[in-house]
Protein backbone atom coordinates (compact mmCIF):
# COMPACT_ATOMS: atom_id res chain seq x y z
CA UNK A 1 0.00 0.00 0.00
CA UNK A 2 1.35 3.43 -0.93
CA UNK A 3 2.17 5.75 1.93
CA UNK A 4 -0.40 8.55 2.20
CA UNK A 5 -0.02 9.51 5.89
CA UNK A 6 1.77 12.87 6.07
CA UNK A 7 2.81 12.25 9.70
CA UNK A 8 4.67 9.04 8.86
CA UNK A 9 6.09 10.68 5.72
CA UNK A 10 7.49 13.51 7.82
CA UNK A 11 8.94 11.06 10.38
CA UNK A 12 10.73 9.22 7.60
CA UNK A 13 12.36 12.41 6.34
CA UNK A 14 13.40 13.45 9.86
CA UNK A 15 14.80 9.98 10.57
CA UNK A 16 17.06 10.17 7.54
CA UNK A 17 20.58 11.39 7.68
CA UNK A 18 20.41 14.47 5.45
CA UNK A 19 23.86 15.63 4.59
CA UNK A 20 25.68 17.56 1.98
CA UNK A 21 28.04 14.73 1.22
CA UNK A 22 29.04 12.91 -1.91
CA UNK A 23 26.14 11.00 -3.48
CA UNK A 24 28.00 9.77 -6.53
CA UNK A 25 27.72 6.03 -7.03
CA UNK A 26 26.97 3.47 -9.74
CA UNK A 27 23.49 2.77 -11.05
CA UNK A 28 23.80 -0.77 -9.64
CA UNK A 29 24.53 0.53 -6.13
CA UNK A 30 21.84 3.21 -6.39
CA UNK A 31 19.19 0.61 -7.30
CA UNK A 32 20.09 -1.43 -4.20
CA UNK A 33 18.21 1.18 -2.17
CA UNK A 34 14.97 -0.20 -3.64
CA UNK A 35 13.36 -2.85 -1.42
CA UNK A 36 10.74 -5.48 -2.17
CA UNK A 37 7.25 -4.06 -1.73
CA UNK A 38 8.27 -0.44 -2.35
CA UNK A 39 6.19 2.10 -4.21
CA UNK A 40 8.35 3.52 -6.99
CA UNK A 41 7.57 6.89 -8.53
CA UNK A 42 9.10 7.13 -11.97
CA UNK A 43 9.97 10.58 -13.33
CA UNK A 44 9.55 11.98 -16.82
CA UNK A 45 6.36 11.32 -18.74
CA UNK A 46 5.50 8.50 -21.14
CA UNK A 47 8.55 8.01 -23.42
CA UNK A 48 10.31 11.14 -22.24
CA UNK A 49 13.14 11.25 -19.68
CA UNK A 50 12.17 7.84 -18.29
CA UNK A 51 14.90 6.63 -15.88
CA UNK A 52 15.44 3.51 -17.98
CA UNK A 53 18.85 2.61 -16.56
CA UNK A 54 17.39 2.59 -13.03
CA UNK A 55 14.24 0.67 -14.04
CA UNK A 56 16.43 -1.83 -15.84
CA UNK A 57 18.63 -2.27 -12.75
CA UNK A 58 15.61 -2.73 -10.44
CA UNK A 59 14.51 -5.53 -12.76
CA UNK A 60 18.00 -7.07 -12.83
CA UNK A 61 18.04 -7.16 -9.04
CA UNK A 62 14.73 -9.09 -9.20
CA UNK A 63 12.77 -6.87 -6.85
CA UNK A 64 9.24 -8.12 -6.07
CA UNK A 65 5.87 -6.74 -5.00
CA UNK A 66 6.52 -3.24 -6.28
CA UNK A 67 3.91 -0.60 -7.04
CA UNK A 68 4.62 1.74 -9.95
CA UNK A 69 3.31 5.30 -9.73
CA UNK A 70 3.62 7.38 -12.88
CA UNK A 71 1.62 10.09 -14.67
CA UNK A 72 1.51 8.35 -18.07
CA UNK A 73 2.90 4.82 -18.19
CA UNK A 74 4.88 3.52 -21.16
CA UNK A 75 7.08 0.47 -21.84
CA UNK A 76 8.63 0.56 -18.36
CA UNK A 77 5.22 -0.39 -16.92
CA UNK A 78 4.98 -3.34 -19.28
CA UNK A 79 8.48 -4.48 -18.25
CA UNK A 80 7.63 -4.34 -14.53
CA UNK A 81 4.39 -6.29 -15.04
CA UNK A 82 5.79 -9.02 -17.28
CA UNK A 83 8.91 -9.42 -15.13
CA UNK A 84 6.59 -10.07 -12.18
CA UNK A 85 8.18 -7.17 -10.30
CA UNK A 86 4.99 -5.07 -9.92
CA UNK A 87 1.35 -6.06 -9.51
CA UNK A 88 -0.07 -2.57 -9.12
CA UNK A 89 0.18 0.55 -11.25
CA UNK A 90 -1.08 3.95 -10.13
CA UNK A 91 -1.41 6.04 -13.29
CA UNK A 92 -3.74 8.04 -15.54
CA UNK A 93 -2.98 6.39 -18.88
CA UNK A 94 -0.99 3.49 -20.27
CA UNK A 95 0.24 2.83 -23.83
CA UNK A 96 3.44 3.56 -25.75
CA UNK A 97 1.61 6.29 -27.63
CA UNK A 98 -1.27 6.79 -30.07
CA UNK A 99 0.44 5.33 -33.18
CA UNK A 100 1.00 2.00 -31.37
CA UNK A 101 -2.59 1.61 -30.16
CA UNK A 102 -3.83 0.24 -26.87
CA UNK A 103 -1.20 -1.59 -24.82
CA UNK A 104 -1.85 -5.31 -25.22
CA UNK A 105 0.07 -5.90 -22.00
CA UNK A 106 -2.24 -3.55 -20.13
CA UNK A 107 -5.19 -5.41 -21.66
CA UNK A 108 -3.82 -8.85 -20.82
CA UNK A 109 -3.03 -7.98 -17.19
CA UNK A 110 -6.19 -5.92 -16.54
CA UNK A 111 -8.65 -8.20 -18.27
CA UNK A 112 -7.27 -11.32 -16.57
CA UNK A 113 -7.15 -9.54 -13.22
CA UNK A 114 -3.40 -10.17 -12.94
CA UNK A 115 -2.58 -6.62 -11.89
CA UNK A 116 -4.42 -3.71 -10.36
CA UNK A 117 -4.62 -0.44 -12.25
CA UNK A 118 -5.57 2.46 -10.05
CA UNK A 119 -6.62 5.13 -12.51
CA UNK A 120 -6.61 8.80 -11.54
CA UNK A 121 -6.87 11.76 -13.86
CA UNK A 122 -3.53 13.12 -15.03
CA UNK A 123 -3.92 16.26 -12.92
CA UNK A 124 -4.95 14.24 -9.88
CA UNK A 125 -1.71 12.21 -10.10
CA UNK A 126 0.16 15.51 -10.28
CA UNK A 127 -1.68 16.94 -7.29
CA UNK A 128 -1.02 13.77 -5.29
CA UNK A 129 2.72 14.25 -5.84
CA UNK A 130 2.33 18.00 -5.20
CA UNK A 131 0.57 17.32 -1.87
CA UNK A 132 3.39 14.91 -1.00
CA UNK A 133 5.94 17.56 -1.95
CA UNK A 134 4.13 20.04 0.29
CA UNK A 135 3.99 17.60 3.22
CA UNK A 136 0.21 17.99 3.57
CA UNK A 137 -2.32 15.12 3.70
CA UNK A 138 -4.38 16.09 0.62
CA UNK A 139 -5.22 18.85 -1.82
CA UNK A 140 -8.66 20.08 -2.83
CA UNK A 141 -9.38 20.30 -6.53
CA UNK A 142 -12.23 20.87 -8.98
CA UNK A 143 -11.32 17.95 -11.24
CA UNK A 144 -12.66 14.35 -11.23
CA UNK A 145 -15.98 15.39 -9.66
CA UNK A 146 -18.81 13.39 -11.24
CA UNK A 147 -16.34 10.94 -12.79
CA UNK A 148 -16.53 7.20 -12.05
CA UNK A 149 -12.81 7.55 -11.24
CA UNK A 150 -13.96 8.85 -7.84
CA UNK A 151 -15.26 5.40 -6.95
CA UNK A 152 -12.19 3.38 -8.02
CA UNK A 153 -9.57 5.55 -6.32
CA UNK A 154 -9.12 6.97 -2.85
CA UNK A 155 -10.50 10.37 -3.86
CA UNK A 156 -13.11 11.86 -1.55
CA UNK A 157 -15.44 14.82 -1.68
CA UNK A 158 -16.13 17.45 0.95
CA UNK A 159 -18.17 20.59 1.21
CA UNK A 160 -15.91 23.64 1.00
CA UNK A 161 -15.83 25.12 4.53
CA UNK A 162 -15.94 28.63 3.05
CA UNK A 163 -18.42 28.44 0.16
CA UNK A 164 -20.25 25.14 0.70
CA UNK A 165 -19.42 23.96 -2.84
CA UNK A 166 -18.43 20.32 -3.43
CA UNK A 167 -14.68 19.76 -3.73
CA UNK A 168 -12.67 16.70 -4.74
CA UNK A 169 -9.86 15.78 -2.35
CA UNK A 170 -6.87 13.79 -3.53
CA UNK A 171 -4.58 12.18 -0.95
CA UNK A 172 -0.86 12.92 -0.91
CA UNK A 173 1.29 10.21 -2.47
CA UNK A 174 4.61 9.70 -0.70
CA UNK A 175 6.60 7.23 -2.82
CA UNK A 176 9.15 5.08 -1.02
CA UNK A 177 11.61 5.68 -3.83
CA UNK A 178 11.77 8.18 -6.68
CA UNK A 179 13.62 7.13 -9.84
CA UNK A 180 14.65 10.15 -11.91
CA UNK A 181 16.77 10.83 -14.96
CA UNK A 182 18.15 14.34 -15.48
CA UNK A 183 20.46 16.17 -17.85
CA UNK A 184 23.10 17.27 -15.33
CA UNK A 185 23.85 16.66 -11.68
CA UNK A 186 26.84 17.30 -9.47
CA UNK A 187 28.31 14.87 -6.93
CA UNK A 188 26.16 16.41 -4.21
CA UNK A 189 23.00 15.53 -6.12
CA UNK A 190 21.96 18.99 -7.30
CA UNK A 191 20.00 18.31 -10.49
CA UNK A 192 19.38 20.37 -13.61
CA UNK A 193 16.83 19.52 -16.28
CA UNK A 194 16.43 20.99 -19.78
CA UNK A 195 13.11 21.12 -21.59
CA UNK A 196 9.99 19.71 -19.97
CA UNK A 197 10.12 19.61 -16.15
CA UNK A 198 7.18 17.13 -15.99
CA UNK A 199 6.52 16.23 -12.32
CA UNK A 200 10.10 15.44 -11.31
CA UNK A 201 10.56 18.25 -8.81
CA UNK A 202 7.41 17.31 -6.86
CA UNK A 203 8.25 13.60 -7.01
CA UNK A 204 11.73 14.22 -5.55
CA UNK A 205 10.24 16.18 -2.64
CA UNK A 206 7.44 13.66 -2.00
CA UNK A 207 9.62 10.53 -1.93
CA UNK A 208 11.50 9.14 1.05
CA UNK A 209 14.48 8.03 -1.05
CA UNK A 210 15.57 9.73 -4.29
CA UNK A 211 17.74 7.97 -6.89
CA UNK A 212 19.02 9.94 -9.86
CA UNK A 213 20.84 9.12 -13.05
CA UNK A 214 22.33 12.01 -14.99
CA UNK A 215 23.52 12.27 -18.57
CA UNK A 216 26.50 14.14 -17.19
CA UNK A 217 28.07 14.68 -13.77
CA UNK A 218 29.23 18.28 -13.56
CA UNK A 219 31.51 19.99 -11.03
CA UNK A 220 29.77 21.79 -8.18
CA UNK A 221 31.18 25.05 -9.53
CA UNK A 222 29.25 24.56 -12.74
CA UNK A 223 26.01 24.13 -10.77
CA UNK A 224 26.85 27.36 -8.96
CA UNK A 225 27.32 29.16 -12.26
CA UNK A 226 23.75 28.29 -13.31
CA UNK A 227 21.78 27.94 -10.06
CA UNK A 228 18.60 29.06 -11.87
CA UNK A 229 18.68 25.76 -13.74
CA UNK A 230 18.74 23.61 -10.58
CA UNK A 231 15.30 22.14 -9.91
CA UNK A 232 16.19 19.49 -7.31
CA UNK A 233 18.53 20.46 -4.46
CA UNK A 234 21.15 17.90 -3.55
CA UNK A 235 19.92 17.42 0.01
CA UNK A 236 16.84 15.61 -1.34
CA UNK A 237 18.95 13.11 -3.23
CA UNK A 238 20.36 9.83 -1.89
CA UNK A 239 22.31 8.54 -4.86
CA UNK A 240 23.36 9.89 -8.22
CA UNK A 241 25.03 7.99 -11.06
CA UNK A 242 26.36 9.13 -14.42
CA UNK A 243 24.57 7.28 -17.24
CA UNK A 244 24.78 8.77 -20.73
CA UNK A 245 21.75 7.70 -22.79
CA UNK A 246 20.18 6.74 -19.45
CA UNK A 247 16.64 7.04 -20.85
CA UNK A 248 17.23 5.19 -24.09
CA UNK A 249 15.18 4.13 -26.13
CA UNK A 250 13.02 6.86 -24.59
CA UNK A 251 13.95 10.49 -25.29
CA UNK A 252 16.01 13.02 -23.41
CA UNK A 253 15.30 16.61 -24.45
CA UNK A 254 17.97 18.07 -26.71
CA UNK A 255 20.20 15.01 -26.39
CA UNK A 256 18.47 12.11 -28.15
CA UNK A 257 15.13 11.39 -29.70
CA UNK A 258 12.98 8.39 -28.74
CA UNK A 259 13.68 5.39 -30.96
CA UNK A 260 10.31 5.02 -32.69
CA UNK A 261 11.60 2.22 -34.89
CA UNK A 262 12.55 0.27 -31.78
CA UNK A 263 9.06 0.88 -30.33
CA UNK A 264 7.58 -0.37 -33.60
CA UNK A 265 9.57 -3.62 -33.49
CA UNK A 266 8.75 -4.09 -29.79
CA UNK A 267 5.01 -3.50 -30.40
CA UNK A 268 5.01 -5.82 -33.43
CA UNK A 269 6.47 -8.56 -31.22
CA UNK A 270 3.66 -8.06 -28.70
CA UNK A 271 1.03 -8.04 -31.46
CA UNK A 272 2.31 -11.43 -32.56
CA UNK A 273 3.06 -13.10 -29.23
CA UNK A 274 1.68 -11.03 -26.35
CA UNK A 275 3.64 -10.97 -23.11
CA UNK A 276 5.94 -13.79 -24.31
CA UNK A 277 7.53 -11.19 -26.61
CA UNK A 278 8.17 -8.92 -23.62
CA UNK A 279 9.79 -11.85 -21.75
CA UNK A 280 12.19 -12.33 -24.66
CA UNK A 281 12.79 -8.60 -24.81
CA UNK A 282 13.69 -8.56 -21.12
CA UNK A 283 16.14 -11.44 -21.63
CA UNK A 284 17.80 -9.61 -24.50
CA UNK A 285 17.78 -6.01 -23.23
CA UNK A 286 17.55 -6.23 -19.43
CA UNK A 287 18.92 -9.48 -18.02
CA UNK A 288 21.40 -10.29 -20.80
CA UNK A 289 23.75 -7.30 -21.05
CA UNK A 290 26.01 -7.00 -18.03
CA UNK A 291 26.52 -3.26 -17.87
CA UNK A 292 24.73 -0.31 -19.39
CA UNK A 293 27.42 0.01 -22.07
CA UNK A 294 26.65 -3.56 -23.20
CA UNK A 295 22.97 -2.62 -23.27
CA UNK A 296 23.67 0.40 -25.49
CA UNK A 297 25.78 -1.81 -27.78
CA UNK A 298 22.58 -3.66 -28.69
CA UNK A 299 21.31 -0.46 -30.31
CA UNK A 300 24.68 0.39 -31.87
CA UNK A 301 26.63 3.62 -31.92
CA UNK A 302 25.32 4.56 -35.36
CA UNK A 303 21.72 4.52 -34.14
CA UNK A 304 22.54 6.42 -30.96
CA UNK A 305 24.35 9.12 -32.92
CA UNK A 306 21.46 9.36 -35.39
CA UNK A 307 19.02 9.87 -32.51
CA UNK A 308 21.37 12.50 -31.06
CA UNK A 309 21.43 14.32 -34.41
CA UNK A 310 17.60 14.32 -34.57
CA UNK A 311 17.42 15.79 -31.07
CA UNK A 312 19.91 18.52 -31.89
CA UNK A 313 17.94 19.43 -35.02
CA UNK A 314 14.66 19.51 -33.11
CA UNK A 315 15.98 21.79 -30.39
CA UNK A 316 18.31 23.95 -32.53
CA UNK B 1 -10.67 17.69 -53.40
CA UNK B 2 -11.56 14.36 -51.76
CA UNK B 3 -10.85 13.82 -48.09
CA UNK B 4 -10.67 11.15 -45.38
CA UNK B 5 -13.05 11.09 -42.37
CA UNK B 6 -10.16 12.24 -40.14
CA UNK B 7 -9.50 15.22 -42.42
CA UNK B 8 -13.18 16.15 -42.35
CA UNK B 9 -13.17 15.92 -38.54
CA UNK B 10 -10.10 18.12 -38.23
CA UNK B 11 -11.53 20.76 -40.58
CA UNK B 12 -14.91 20.89 -38.84
CA UNK B 13 -13.32 21.00 -35.38
CA UNK B 14 -10.91 23.77 -36.45
CA UNK B 15 -13.86 25.94 -37.49
CA UNK B 16 -15.19 25.91 -33.92
CA UNK B 17 -12.24 27.93 -32.57
CA UNK B 18 -12.23 31.74 -32.37
CA UNK B 19 -9.11 33.88 -32.61
CA UNK B 20 -7.33 35.23 -29.50
CA UNK B 21 -8.37 32.26 -27.36
CA UNK B 22 -6.58 29.32 -25.75
CA UNK B 23 -7.35 25.68 -26.54
CA UNK B 24 -6.32 22.68 -24.45
CA UNK B 25 -5.84 19.92 -27.02
CA UNK B 26 -4.68 16.32 -27.06
CA UNK B 27 -2.38 14.91 -29.74
CA UNK B 28 -3.86 13.38 -32.88
CA UNK B 29 -6.86 14.85 -34.72
CA UNK B 30 -7.64 17.47 -32.00
CA UNK B 31 -4.13 18.90 -32.30
CA UNK B 32 -4.36 18.89 -36.11
CA UNK B 33 -7.61 20.84 -35.81
CA UNK B 34 -6.03 23.37 -33.47
CA UNK B 35 -3.03 23.80 -35.78
CA UNK B 36 -5.33 24.25 -38.78
CA UNK B 37 -7.30 26.93 -36.93
CA UNK B 38 -4.06 28.69 -36.01
CA UNK B 39 -2.93 28.68 -39.63
CA UNK B 40 -6.27 30.00 -40.95
CA UNK B 41 -8.94 31.82 -38.95
CA UNK B 42 -7.25 32.04 -35.56
CA UNK B 43 -3.59 33.12 -35.90
CA UNK B 44 -3.56 34.25 -32.26
CA UNK B 45 -4.82 30.91 -30.95
CA UNK B 46 -2.73 29.68 -28.01
CA UNK B 47 -2.39 25.90 -28.19
CA UNK B 48 -1.85 24.22 -24.82
CA UNK B 49 -0.85 20.56 -24.46
CA UNK B 50 -1.04 18.64 -21.19
CA UNK B 51 2.54 17.38 -21.25
CA UNK B 52 3.49 20.95 -20.40
CA UNK B 53 3.42 23.09 -23.54
CA UNK B 54 1.99 26.60 -23.86
CA UNK B 55 1.89 28.33 -27.23
CA UNK B 56 2.71 25.42 -29.49
CA UNK B 57 3.44 26.09 -33.16
CA UNK B 58 3.83 23.03 -35.32
CA UNK B 59 6.19 23.06 -38.27
CA UNK B 60 5.25 20.97 -41.32
CA UNK B 61 6.36 17.39 -40.82
CA UNK B 62 7.13 17.94 -37.15
CA UNK B 63 3.84 16.98 -35.59
CA UNK B 64 4.36 15.62 -32.07
CA UNK B 65 3.39 12.02 -31.35
CA UNK B 66 3.04 12.41 -27.58
CA UNK B 67 1.99 15.35 -25.40
CA UNK B 68 5.52 15.87 -24.12
CA UNK B 69 8.17 15.17 -26.70
CA UNK B 70 10.69 17.48 -28.38
CA UNK B 71 8.65 18.25 -31.50
CA UNK B 72 5.96 19.78 -29.32
CA UNK B 73 8.37 22.04 -27.48
CA UNK B 74 9.91 23.50 -30.62
CA UNK B 75 8.82 27.15 -30.94
CA UNK B 76 6.63 26.95 -27.81
CA UNK B 77 6.32 29.97 -25.53
CA UNK B 78 6.62 28.11 -22.24
CA UNK B 79 7.19 24.62 -20.87
CA UNK B 80 5.59 24.50 -17.41
CA UNK B 81 5.35 21.38 -15.29
CA UNK B 82 2.41 19.11 -16.09
CA UNK B 83 0.63 19.92 -12.83
CA UNK B 84 1.05 23.67 -13.35
CA UNK B 85 -0.36 23.34 -16.87
CA UNK B 86 -3.54 21.74 -15.52
CA UNK B 87 -3.73 24.31 -12.72
CA UNK B 88 -3.99 27.04 -15.38
CA UNK B 89 -7.08 25.23 -16.65
CA UNK B 90 -8.49 25.02 -13.12
CA UNK B 91 -7.94 28.76 -12.69
CA UNK B 92 -10.11 29.34 -15.78
CA UNK B 93 -7.62 30.48 -18.43
CA UNK B 94 -8.52 27.99 -21.16
CA UNK B 95 -11.42 28.85 -23.47
CA UNK B 96 -11.66 25.48 -25.16
CA UNK B 97 -10.89 21.85 -24.46
CA UNK B 98 -10.77 19.28 -27.26
CA UNK B 99 -11.58 15.67 -26.35
CA UNK B 100 -12.30 12.29 -27.89
CA UNK B 101 -13.41 8.95 -26.46
CA UNK B 102 -14.09 5.30 -27.19
CA UNK B 103 -17.70 5.73 -26.06
CA UNK B 104 -19.96 8.78 -25.77
CA UNK B 105 -23.54 8.75 -24.51
CA UNK B 106 -26.75 10.77 -24.82
CA UNK B 107 -25.49 13.23 -22.19
CA UNK B 108 -22.02 13.60 -23.71
CA UNK B 109 -20.21 11.57 -21.04
CA UNK B 110 -17.03 9.97 -22.33
CA UNK B 111 -15.43 6.61 -21.58
CA UNK B 112 -11.73 5.95 -22.14
CA UNK B 113 -11.31 3.51 -19.23
CA UNK B 114 -12.96 0.15 -19.88
CA UNK B 115 -15.70 -1.53 -21.90
CA UNK B 116 -17.82 -4.34 -20.45
CA UNK B 117 -17.20 -6.40 -17.32
CA UNK B 118 -16.26 -4.62 -14.11
CA UNK B 119 -13.57 -2.03 -13.44
CA UNK B 120 -11.31 -4.70 -11.93
CA UNK B 121 -12.03 -7.30 -14.62
CA UNK B 122 -13.01 -5.35 -17.74
CA UNK B 123 -13.85 -7.05 -21.01
CA UNK B 124 -11.70 -4.50 -22.86
CA UNK B 125 -9.27 -2.28 -20.98
CA UNK B 126 -8.66 1.12 -22.60
CA UNK B 127 -5.64 3.38 -21.93
CA UNK B 128 -7.41 5.55 -19.35
CA UNK B 129 -8.24 9.17 -18.69
CA UNK B 130 -4.92 10.89 -19.14
CA UNK B 131 -5.96 14.53 -18.93
CA UNK B 132 -9.44 14.00 -20.37
CA UNK B 133 -11.29 14.04 -17.04
CA UNK B 134 -9.43 17.25 -16.16
CA UNK B 135 -10.08 18.99 -19.47
CA UNK B 136 -13.83 18.27 -19.32
CA UNK B 137 -14.02 19.55 -15.73
CA UNK B 138 -11.87 22.65 -16.05
CA UNK B 139 -12.00 24.26 -19.51
CA UNK B 140 -14.75 26.74 -20.31
CA UNK B 141 -16.13 25.19 -23.50
CA UNK B 142 -15.45 21.58 -24.26
CA UNK B 143 -15.69 20.29 -27.81
CA UNK B 144 -15.76 16.54 -28.38
CA UNK B 145 -14.16 15.43 -31.65
CA UNK B 146 -14.97 11.84 -32.59
CA UNK B 147 -15.86 9.43 -35.36
CA UNK B 148 -19.58 8.80 -35.54
CA UNK B 149 -20.15 5.05 -35.12
CA UNK B 150 -22.96 3.13 -33.49
CA UNK B 151 -20.56 1.25 -31.19
CA UNK B 152 -19.26 4.60 -29.90
CA UNK B 153 -22.56 6.50 -29.60
CA UNK B 154 -24.19 4.45 -26.84
CA UNK B 155 -27.20 5.01 -24.60
CA UNK B 156 -25.02 4.98 -21.50
CA UNK B 157 -21.22 4.73 -21.33
CA UNK B 158 -19.90 1.69 -19.44
CA UNK B 159 -17.70 3.94 -17.32
CA UNK B 160 -17.86 7.71 -16.96
CA UNK B 161 -14.20 8.67 -17.28
CA UNK B 162 -14.98 12.24 -18.32
CA UNK B 163 -18.35 13.60 -17.19
CA UNK B 164 -20.25 15.94 -19.51
CA UNK B 165 -23.90 16.36 -18.49
CA UNK B 166 -23.95 13.16 -16.37
CA UNK B 167 -27.64 12.17 -16.16
CA UNK B 168 -28.79 15.52 -17.55
CA UNK B 169 -31.16 18.02 -15.95
CA UNK B 170 -28.46 19.89 -14.03
CA UNK B 171 -26.71 16.83 -12.57
CA UNK B 172 -23.32 18.12 -13.81
CA UNK B 173 -23.70 21.22 -11.64
CA UNK B 174 -24.92 19.12 -8.69
CA UNK B 175 -21.78 16.95 -8.83
CA UNK B 176 -19.73 20.08 -8.21
CA UNK B 177 -18.70 20.78 -11.81
CA UNK B 178 -19.41 24.49 -11.69
CA UNK B 179 -17.64 26.00 -14.63
CA UNK B 180 -17.09 24.01 -17.79
CA UNK B 181 -19.68 23.08 -20.35
CA UNK B 182 -19.64 20.62 -23.22
CA UNK B 183 -20.99 22.66 -26.10
CA UNK B 184 -20.33 20.65 -29.24
CA UNK B 185 -19.77 17.17 -30.54
CA UNK B 186 -18.05 17.34 -33.91
CA UNK B 187 -18.20 14.08 -35.86
CA UNK B 188 -17.45 12.98 -39.39
CA UNK B 189 -21.22 13.03 -40.06
CA UNK B 190 -22.29 16.32 -38.56
CA UNK B 191 -22.26 18.79 -35.69
CA UNK B 192 -24.17 18.09 -32.51
CA UNK B 193 -24.92 20.08 -29.39
CA UNK B 194 -26.94 19.67 -26.20
CA UNK B 195 -30.42 20.73 -25.14
CA UNK B 196 -30.13 23.48 -22.51
CA UNK B 197 -32.79 22.03 -20.22
CA UNK B 198 -32.40 18.27 -20.33
CA UNK B 199 -28.70 18.19 -21.27
CA UNK B 200 -29.40 15.55 -23.93
CA UNK B 201 -27.62 15.47 -27.29
CA UNK B 202 -29.19 17.28 -30.23
CA UNK B 203 -28.28 17.15 -33.89
CA UNK B 204 -27.51 20.60 -35.29
CA UNK B 205 -25.97 20.23 -38.73
CA UNK B 206 -25.06 17.60 -41.30
CA UNK B 207 -21.92 17.57 -43.39
CA UNK B 208 -22.41 17.72 -47.18
CA UNK B 209 -23.66 14.43 -48.62
CA UNK B 210 -24.69 13.04 -45.21
CA UNK B 211 -28.38 12.21 -44.64
CA UNK B 212 -30.32 12.29 -41.39
CA UNK B 213 -30.74 8.56 -41.82
CA UNK B 214 -26.93 8.08 -41.88
CA UNK B 215 -26.70 9.81 -38.50
CA UNK B 216 -29.60 7.90 -36.97
CA UNK B 217 -28.12 4.60 -38.15
CA UNK B 218 -24.77 5.36 -36.50
CA UNK B 219 -26.25 6.58 -33.20
CA UNK B 220 -27.25 4.11 -30.48
CA UNK B 221 -29.80 6.44 -28.84
CA UNK B 222 -32.53 8.86 -29.90
CA UNK B 223 -31.17 12.28 -30.79
CA UNK B 224 -33.15 15.46 -30.37
CA UNK B 225 -33.85 16.83 -33.84
CA UNK B 226 -34.19 20.55 -34.47
CA UNK B 227 -36.99 21.92 -36.66
CA UNK B 228 -34.45 22.69 -39.37
CA UNK B 229 -31.05 21.10 -40.03
CA UNK B 230 -28.13 23.17 -41.30
CA UNK B 231 -25.55 21.81 -43.72
CA UNK B 232 -21.89 22.61 -43.16
CA UNK B 233 -19.63 24.02 -45.87
CA UNK B 234 -17.34 21.33 -47.31
CA UNK B 235 -13.62 21.41 -46.51
CA UNK B 236 -11.76 23.81 -48.76
CA UNK B 237 -8.63 22.91 -50.71
CA UNK B 238 -6.72 25.38 -48.55
CA UNK B 239 -7.80 23.63 -45.34
CA UNK B 240 -6.94 20.19 -46.68
CA UNK B 241 -3.58 21.33 -48.05
CA UNK B 242 -2.59 22.79 -44.69
CA UNK B 243 -3.55 19.60 -42.86
CA UNK B 244 -1.58 17.47 -45.31
CA UNK B 245 1.49 19.67 -45.01
CA UNK B 246 1.35 19.40 -41.20
CA UNK B 247 0.97 15.60 -41.21
CA UNK B 248 2.74 14.47 -44.42
CA UNK B 249 3.27 10.97 -43.02
CA UNK B 250 -0.51 10.80 -42.45
CA UNK B 251 0.00 9.51 -38.94
CA UNK B 252 -3.32 10.89 -37.81
CA UNK B 253 -5.06 11.94 -41.05
CA UNK B 254 -5.91 8.37 -42.06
Amino acid sequence: MELTDFREARRRIEAKQRHGGDKLTSVEEAARLVKDGDTLAVGGCLFTRTPMALVREVLRQRRQGLTLARNLTCTEGEFLLVAGAAQKIVTSWMSIGLPWGISKILREYAEQGRARFEEWSHMAIGLRFRAGAMGVPFLPTLTMLGSDLMGVTGAKTMACPYTGETLCLVPALFPDVALLHVHRADRLGNCQIDGYPHMDSDIAKAATTVLVTAEEIIPEDETRRRPDRTIIPGFLVDAVAEVPFGSYPHECYGLYEADFQHFGDYAAGIDARGSAAVKDYLDRYVYGPKGYADYLDLFGMETLMRQRRFARELTA
Amino acid sequence: MGHTPAELLAVMAARQLKDCTAVFAGVGVPLLAAVLAQKTRAPRLTIVIEGGIIGMEVEPGRLPISTNEMRGARRALMLPSITDTFLLAQRGFFDYGFLGGAQIDRYGNLNTTAIGGSYDRPKVRLPGSGGAADIIALCREIIVVTFHERRRFVERVDFVTSPANLEGNGSRRKAGLLFGKVTRVVTNLGILGFDEGTGAMRLEALHPGVSLDDVVRQTGFDLILPPRLDTTDPPTDEELNILRSVDPERRFLG
